[in-house]
């Protein structure tokens, strides 16, 4: 329980490629402190690596923020990556599977939003994105 | 961090023990299609039984590797991938369609042994 309250919340900044993948382990290091299986801190480090690549590929620098969540019956587990970036030009089509424009498989946006409970996404045009998704503790 | 490519006889291995950023692999992608012109390789085992993740980008970087050296007229398999890994690739839609995959490294050799024409 300590080791849970000291992993409530952790913030990392993106600003190289690097940065992608100690926040994709710091996620799963956390996710598996709340008692997420092997399978599922998979999943949850897997969509912070998309996020954070998002993030480097498209804004240059932001921040991935993992949260421990705990409402009155569930706990869980919320990704947040925000950026100061260029924003979303065509959000229908960022969140289709099979689009990008950054020479990927442009499965980022639209895979991630399938593997978790919860998925939302805000952008404005010059001012940024914040992605959030959260994942429930079964 | 540069991942070490093994040669044995005809085959090239190259085993992902750690977790890799997006150059390490770009690297690694140059790498085994320059190895296995210059060794004349019939054939690559891709290990990736340490990769902590396969997100878009590692998998794309999987495909281009296959397809890279299956026009070199070489085989490729990539073996090792974790269940809660497999797992999450399937969930995420990423199902390396066309790539050629095998169990573990023993399973990979025997995959090469067997050695069919390459797919078109």
């Amino acid at each position: 329980m300590d080791a849970k309250q000291l992993q409530r919340k952790l913030q990392v900044t993106i600003k190289s490629v690097p940065d992608i993948v100690t926040a994709r382990q710091q996620g799963r290091h956390m996710a598996l402190q709340l008692g997420f299986s092997e399978t599922e801190a998979t999943i949850i480090a897997t969509v912070i690596s998309e996020f954070a690549r998002n993030i480097v590929i498209y804004a240059r620098a932001g921040e991935i923020t993992l949260k421990h969540i705990n409402n009155s019956n569930r706990e869980g587990i919320v990704l947040i990556a925000k950026d100061n970036g260029p924003g979303i030009t065509d959000m229908e089509r960022a969140m289709m599977g099979g689009y990008s424009t950054s020479g990927g498989l442009g499965l980022g946006l639209s895979g991630a939003r399938h593997i978790v409970d919860e998925f939302d996404i805000k952008s404005d045009l010059g001012a940024g994105t914040t992605v959030m998704a959260t994942k429930w503790l079964n | 961090m540069e991942i070490p490519v093994l040669k044995q006889n005809n085959y090239l291995i190259a085993s992902i023990q750690a977790a890799l950023c997006d150059g390490d692999l770009i690297a690694l992608r140059e790498k085994l299609v320059n190895l296995v012109t210059k060794n004349r390789s019939s054939g690559v085992i891709l290990d990736v039984s340490g990769l902590d993740v396969m997100d878009s980008f590692s998998a794309r970087i999987m495909r281009d590797i296959t397809h890279m050296i299956r026009l070199r007229g070489s085989r490729s398999v990539i073996v090792g991938i974790q269940p809660a890994v497999a797992f999450s690739m399937v969930q995420l839609g990423l199902t390396l369609h066309g790539v050629p995959t095998a169990l573990d490294l023993e399973e990979g050799l025997a995959y090469l042994d067997s050695g069919p024409a390459p797919p078109p």
